[in-house]
């Protein structure tokens, strides 16, 4: 019954994303998730009816620090992952997000055309992220820049705090708050089509590939096939001295 | 023809307060008033009356373009009597267009004379926005256009008072398509402090306060990052809104004339942009103090905020979403792009399916051999 085995593929544990990584996508989940909930309520609060007099409540006061505190959390795990683009390990370097080379762009064409366009091909695609998703791992950072300067921005009359009066001239440069909220209120449509996406995403190549693309980001390693490794034919979109 | 009207030694604003009739209790009451408007301790009151008693007047011409003439208006109702008598009637007498008893040659004329005599003394007051476009023939005087005039006054002023929200940021008729092309002062003056009092119109005490803290410490005011006086613009009418304690509390007036309008709840919900609007009217009020928009029952329209009139529609929080149509804003486009997403990802999630079919059975073969394969 030998031949039953043809197929089998050996599979080999590569640790691709370290425990630091992994506590910043959770973090970074739960403050967005947070944010863009608290977000919509100060955005267009609810009707909510109660008996008490209003010296005794404080639901909107509530929902905004709620959004305050995920703010800073954002901002610093932000800061904490720019950080760890430098240190990190090669999955996790800044070069995987921007296509600086064309092995980058020629991997974003590969991962359009395997994975969008279902075509076939035998390229290898990165284990970590693969080009196009670090291409808009890119693109999410910037929008982490804007909410954050425009949040902050806004925030910065009313905090007392010198970070937040850092971002003052970021209303000025808007001519002011009501330009200032709308950007902040535009931009978070992007977080969550990106989060629909991203999801999805998830599902998919762990469903297609079948290489624990999805318990990733719990445990850290995905596998590899044995003849890929053994042929040295898998490579991160660019490369990393270390 | 000889106009030589302006006396050599200017006097005092409280010698022009004396021959008014004023008090000299009248004239310390106002002191009090507008030490505390500018924002100064108590202390300052001395400081401030003694300017006033021993400064001559400040020569100003104030110049009116495209404008409604309320900013005016507002002046001449501040509450204190002092205020139009002395600050307005007095400054005025040197050249503005709606207040001067002069007029045609005369009042050129007048105008002249003061550019000349008080060379880099005189304060320069512009009431609305100067329209640049068809070479400026939408608002022409004495047959020159606004930009010259301006230019021409502005060479050699002190300081510049951008009086409105028409000089600050060009106000309604600077609203798309701005068709005169509607331009505010500082983009047109350079090299030149400019104040910016932007309002529609703003609050009569904090124009008065800015001339006098002008006459007072001959300088200009502490501004912000827009140019604004920071005393009067540096929060926003939600920060000093009577009504804010419904707001944390999550009590909103949800349409007008319901039960939370009678009751006066935050009105944030109809569109109130106090949250995004810097001014003091929370605090000041207008007509003497009686009332400000949101203690008589409607939003704040956030008329001293730049572009308020083509950033959000009036009785909404959100706003129209350029080039969308004007019914559809950030989440109705929102919306659909989400939509749009789901359908799309759904269709990916079927053609996975029949497209990768050979490679999912394999892995899913490979997976149910194993198990097989496994005892149990």
């Amino acid at each position: 019954m030998k031949t039953k085995y043809l197929h089998v593929h050996r599979l080999r544990r590569v640790y691709v994303w370290e425990l630091p990584v992994r506590y910043y996508h959770w973090l970074n989940a739960l403050a967005i998730l947070a944010l863009i909930v608290t977000g919509f309520f100060i955005a267009d609060p609810l009707a909510l009816q109660s008996k008490d007099e209003a010296a005794m409540r404080f639901t909107m006061g509530w929902v905004r620090l709620i959004h305050f505190i995920a703010s800073y959390i954002f901002f610093f795990n932000f800061l904490f992952r720019l950080y760890w683009g430098f240190v990190g390990n090669k999955y996790a370097n800044w070069r995987q997000f921007i296509p600086t080379s064309r092995k980058f762009i020629k991997e974003m064409w590969t991962v359009f055309k395997i994975d969008i366009l279902m075509l076939r091909g035998k390229e290898h695609i990165s284990i970590g992220h693969n080009a196009m998703a670090g291409f808009i791992y890119f693109l999410t950072f910037w929008a982490f820049l804007i909410q954050c300067l425009t949040g902050f921005g806004l925030y910065a009359s009313m905090g007392t705090w010198w970070l937040p009066k850092l971002f003052s001239w970021v209303p000025a440069m808007f001519g002011g708050d009501i330009m200032t909220r709308q950007i902040h209120h535009w931009a978070m449509w992007f977080f969550i089509l990106f989060a629909v996406i991203h999801v999805y995403l998830v599902f998919y190549h762990d469903y297609v590939e079948g290489r624990g693309e999805m318990s990733s980001m719990g445990g850290g390693w995905k596998f590899i096939e044995e003849d890929v490794f053994q042929n040295e034919e898998h490579h991160t979109p660019n490369k990393v001295k270390q | 023809m000889s106009n030589e009207i302006i006396p050599t030694q200017q006097p005092t604003y409280y010698e022009e307060v004396q021959r008014k009739g004023y008090s000299r209790r009248d004239f310390l009451q106002f002191v009090s008033m507008m030490t505390a408007f500018i924002g100064l301790e108590n202390t300052a009151i001395g400081q401030v009356a003694k300017a006033l008693e021993t400064k001559p007047r400040v020569p100003v011409i104030w110049l009116h373009f495209q404008e409604c003439t309320c900013c005016s208006e507002s002046f001449i109702r501040s509450s204190h009597p002092i205020v139009a008598d002395i600050l307005l009637d007095k400054i005025s007498l040197d050249y503005t267009e709606t207040l001067m008893a002069a007029s045609g040659f005369q009042a050129e004329e007048a105008m002249q004379n003061t550019m000349k005599k008080y060379k880099g003394e005189y304060i320069l007051c512009v009431e609305g926005s100067v329209p640049t476009g068809a070479d400026g023939v939408y608002c022409m005087i004495g047959g020159k256009t606004s930009l010259q005039i301006l230019e021409e006054a502005a060479e050699n002023a002190k300081a510049i008072i951008a009086w409105g929200s028409c000089a600050s940021n060009g106000c309604v008729q600077s609203a798309k398509p701005n068709p005169t092309n509607a331009t505010p002062i500082h983009k047109l003056v350079k090299g030149k402090p400019v104040i910016k009092v932007p309002g529609c119109p703003p609050i009569g005490e904090v124009m008065a306060g800015v001339i006098v803290h002008l006459v007072t410490f001959d300088r200009i005011p502490e501004l912000d990052r827009l140019g604004r006086p920071k005393a009067f613009y540096s929060k926003r009418v939600h920060d000093t809104c009577y009504r804010r304690p419904f707001y944390d509390a999550g009590l909103y007036v949800e349409s007008f004339d319901d039960e939370n309008a009678k009751k006066g709840y935050c009105l944030y919900k109809v569109g109130c942009k106090g949250p995004s609007t810097y001014n003091a009217c929370g605090v000041m009020k207008w007509n003497n103090g009686t009332s400000f928009p949101i203690q008589s029952g409607h939003g704040c329209i956030g008329c001293s905020e730049e572009n308020f009139w083509d950033n959000g529609r009036l009785y909404e929080r959100g706003s129209s979403f350029a080039g969308f149509g004007i019914e559809a804003n950030a989440d109705t486009f929102g919306k659909v792009a989400l939509g749009v997403t789901a359908a799309a990802l759904a269709g990916h999630a079927v053609m996975t399916n029949v497209r990768k079919k050979k490679l999912i059975r394999e892995v899913e073969e490979e997976g149910k051999q194993n198990e097989q394969a496994l005892k149990s």
